[in-house]
């Protein structure tokens, strides 16, 4: 049996994230340069040792994963070409393409699959050493079979929707010798992609050639990568106008640029492509503060957020209200069923206060409080100004302290030192990925993005416990409908906002955004219209 | 050889105030929250305290604030500016690849707005308040008071997206790879907008200079003796008053080094120009102390270079003025 469970299969196929806009069949043309704008300079481009989108944008095209995602956002093999799991769970059998080579010519083996696991996602891969944490071992039987054996049951569907992300595979001839990290491939990639790493000039580019040995035939289309530095927003979408740019991913412009060229016909704005990376707003409470420790504040200052009227005014049509922890478009674990919403309702709000006992005093102020709002996206920082002048409606003032992101993360989850927080949670394919760390108790100070609100509860611990090994997926999803009941209940934190990134596209790029983590994906079947 | 003598004086003189630069930032940098692991952690979207504890070791964090600057002190006697966390390859080298870009626009914008700064002057000067006076002061207080950062902006949407006439950013075209003239060409064309930027306000600031300087030294008794003598006007101004009046616009060069090399972190960002400025405020945001303390030791450096090669300018514009005095 290779590949999901039937009734997996009908799971995933009925439920998929679907790009929605379908593409008239053209013959693809060979050439060109495509040029990306590349906003936020990395320290490394290997994403076998550091996941985020920042290096994906880049590394996705010289390296590649186990498996991908198609179309209809189910994992398909990439350098696996089939897999095949033991019923507990326990064992995950990768069976590896044939006749795939490095960019130094060196063929791809099942040992270089075994490093890649054992040294880099286990050790040193962010969000890898947590997903991997049960690994201990990886058997290479032949060359072309890797056999994942684990401590605790690792649900299958959990592990195919992690590893386009924490599933790329690095040359275990070019790093067996000396420190990964301090590693000159770190910054020069080599992989089986079908682009190979030419040159990266720090703040200028990078650049990455045709792969003319490239394992699918006569791929790629493209002659020529080149991401180009831009640090500054509006210089970025000059750029884009004056045609030094293709392509903008990860709502990298601002909401006005993004916008306007979206309106302009040479170009295109949308979500479509990017369906695998969706972020949600938070409003993030610390419950070292008794007034925040209670339930019924909490839920007042929800109810005091017009949400809908944030949305419509300030973000525009790539955002909607989100629902609870787990984002809409992750539809293997959305919740079918309604759960406890905090609509706007400034006399509700009102209320709560007042029962808790925070009568308004002189001027009309019943408390004050610390927001601390993540200097990352434009949206953050106007939803931290919504914040602050809508709770002043009901009575509490609040100070916003801003800082750079060194700062934001120590102060609010090494130091504590905070009463409201607010930045973005990114879901990544699978709660118990990114998701679940959120309200986990236990996770150590200074853990950013888990939590670090003083805040615990053992029937929430208990579910997010038995949902990250439960090898049955509809099991797995009604627990996972369990926590998000127990986690609108108990409001810990709240997600009111759920976002989409906006990719801009020049529209000569063909097959633009044609499948769930486009941007991040290997843009093998990329071409260029002249 | 007496160039040579002051030289070293000069950089005698310098290093404790060099030294207590440098110790200085690092302190200040340590009242920044967060550090170099925080910002990397902040970049990859997350990772576990096991990971953040290595990498503190890998980065060298895992000691004590005292014993990471005594570290740095004795790694610099020796030369040696240390390891870019950002970067991962030694600083001496990293600012050795950035310094080329940042030295190119600050040279290229000071001489456009040394000479024209001294055109305008010298013609507002000489039709002193009268509509051509009125007109270059006007612009020049136009200039002075725009963000450069808007400048930059308005100069790319004019010029590169309408217009089509310069590239809108970036230091060369890497589209195609270029030799030889055609390479030297195309750096300068993507040097334009940029040095038209940084320099409109620096020439705002040397054409107000120049006028009253010019001003002043026209009202002076010499130049009447010249008139006197029945020398042309354009004979008085070009030989006698020129000269005089240039000596505050020399000091001032001195003094702008340092403000260019500040104001060259925006006009860096704008036009994505892989510079010094730019590199200076990543590794702030980044918490790069070695970076960011290489680039201060480097900076110093340079202004102490250039005001030591105005004092030589100085004796050589007024004879009074020897260079050892």
């Amino acid at each position: 049996m290779t590949g999901p469970t039937r009734r997996e299969m009908l799971l995933l196929g009925a439920t998929a994230m679907i790009p929605t806009a379908a593409f008239a069949q053209e013959t693809p043309q060979r050439g060109g340069v495509l040029t990306v704008h590349f906003a936020t300079e990395q320290r490394i481009l290997n994403p076998s040792l550091q996941a985020s989108t920042g290096v994906y944008i880049v590394g996705g095209k010289i390296q590649e994963a186990l498996v991908d995602l198609d179309a209809q956002g189910q994992p398909i093999g990439v350098l696996a070409e089939s897999w095949e799991s033991a019923p507990d769970g326990k064992t995950h059998t990768f069976h590896l393409r044939r006749g795939v080579t490095w960019h130094d010519g060196k063929p791809f083996t099942s040992t270089d699959v075994a490093f890649t696991a054992m040294e880099m996602w286990k050790k040193i891969l962010n969000y890898g050493t947590t997903l991997q944490q049960f690994l201990t071992e990886v058997q290479t039987p032949d060359p072309h079979t890797a056999v994942f054996k684990y401590e605790k049951p690792m649900p299958q569907g959990l592990l195919l929707r992690a590893l386009p992300d924490l599933g790329y595979v690095s040359p275990k001839h070019v790093y067996e010798s000396g420190d990964i990290r301090q590693n000159p491939a770190n910054t020069a990639p080599v992989g089986t992609g079908p682009f190979k790493f030419v040159t990266y000039e720090r703040g200028q580019h990078v650049i990455a050639d045709r792969n003319p040995n490239y394992w699918r035939n006569g791929m790629p289309y493209l002659d020529r990568v080149v991401w180009r530095v831009i640090g500054d927003r509006a210089a970025a979408a000059a750029q884009m106008e004056a045609g030094q740019i293709l392509f903008s991913p990860y709502s990298s412009l601002t909401i006005a640029d993004m916008q306007r060229l979206g309106r302009d016909p040479r170009f295109e704005a949308t979500t479509r492509g990017n369906e695998g990376n969706v972020r949600t707003n938070t409003l993030e409470f610390n419950f070292r503060n008794p007034i925040l420790a209670d339930i019924r504040v909490r839920k007042a200052l929800a109810h005091a957020l017009n949400v809908p009227f944030f949305i419509e005014n300030f973000l525009g049509p790539f955002a909607k209200p989100g629902t609870g922890p787990i984002p809409s478009v992750s539809t293997d674990y959305y919740p079918t069923e309604p759960m406890p919403q905090y609509g706007y309702d400034v006399a509700q709000a009102n209320r709560l206060l007042d029962e808790a006992g925070h009568r308004r005093g002189a001027g009309g102020v019943r408390f004050n409080l610390r927001l601390n709002p993540a200097p990352w996206g434009e949206d953050i920082a106007l939803w931290s100004t919504f914040i602050q002048q809508s709770l002043q409606q009901v009575g509490v003032r609040v100070e916003i302290v801003r800082l750079d992101a060194a700062g934001f993360l120590r102060t609010v989850y090494n130091d504590w030192n905070f009463d409201l927080a607010t930045g973005w949670h990114q879901y990544r394919s699978d709660p118990a990925v990114s998701t679940t760390v959120w309200y986990r108790s236990g996770s150590p100070r200074g853990a950013p993005w888990t939590n670090q609100w003083g805040w615990k509860d053992d029937r929430i611990d208990g579910i997010i416990d038995a949902a990250a090994t439960e090898v049955d997926p509809v099991k797995r999803k009604a627990l996972y409908a369990d926590f998000v009941r127990a986690a609108q209940t108990e409001l810990p934190l709240w997600m009111p906002i759920e976002q989409i990134f906006v990719s801009v596209f020049n529209k000569r790029i063909r097959n633009a955004g044609n499948n769930p983590r486009w941007a991040s994906s290997s843009w093998h079947d990329t071409w260029l219209a002249s | 050889m007496k160039v040579l003598t002051l030289a070293l004086r000069r950089l005698a003189a310098s290093l404790p105030t060099l030294l207590l630069i440098i110790a200085g930032m690092f302190l200040l940098l340590q009242l920044a929250p967060g550090d170099t692991v925080d910002a990397l952690m902040a970049q990859m979207g997350g990772g576990d305290p096991a990971l953040a504890a290595d990498l503190r070791r890998f980065y060298g964090l895992d000691v004590g604030v005292a014993a990471q600057l005594g570290r740095y002190m004795m790694r610099l006697i020796t030369l040696d500016l240390g390891f870019s966390a950002i970067y991962g390859k030694p600083v001496a080298t990293v600012i050795l690849e950035r310094l080329p870009p940042t030295i190119l626009l600050m040279a290229s914008a000071q001489s456009f707005a040394f000479f024209f700064g001294l055109v305008l002057g010298v013609l507002a000067a000489r039709r002193v308040n009268r509509w051509p006076d009125t007109l270059i002061s006007t612009l020049g207080l136009i200039f002075y008071a725009t963000p450069s950062f808007w400048f930059g902006l308005m100069a790319i949407v004019v010029f590169s997206v309408y217009l089509q006439w310069f590239p809108p950013g970036g230091f060369s075209d890497i589209t195609q790879s270029l030799t030889g003239l055609a390479a030297v060409l195309d750096i300068a064309k993507h040097l334009v907008l940029p040095t038209l930027t940084l320099g409109l306000i620096f020439l705002a600031i040397y054409l107000r200079i120049m006028r009253a300087s010019m001003l002043e030294v026209l009202s002076l008794d010499f130049v009447r003796t010249a008139r006197a003598k029945g020398l042309s006007e354009t004979r008085v101004v070009a030989r006698h008053v020129l000269r005089n009046a240039m000596l505050p616009m020399v000091t001032l060069i001195g003094l702008q080094a340092g403000t260019m090399l500040g104001g060259s972190v925006v006009v860096e960002s704008v036009f994505a120009l892989p510079g010094l400025g730019r590199l200076a405020y990543e590794s702030v945001v980044q918490r790069d102390l070695n970076t960011l303390l290489g680039i201060v030791f480097v900076s110093a450096i340079l202004v102490i270079v250039i005001n030591f090669l105005v004092d030589i300018l100085y004796a050589r514009l007024d004879p009074r003025i020897t260079a050892g005095s």
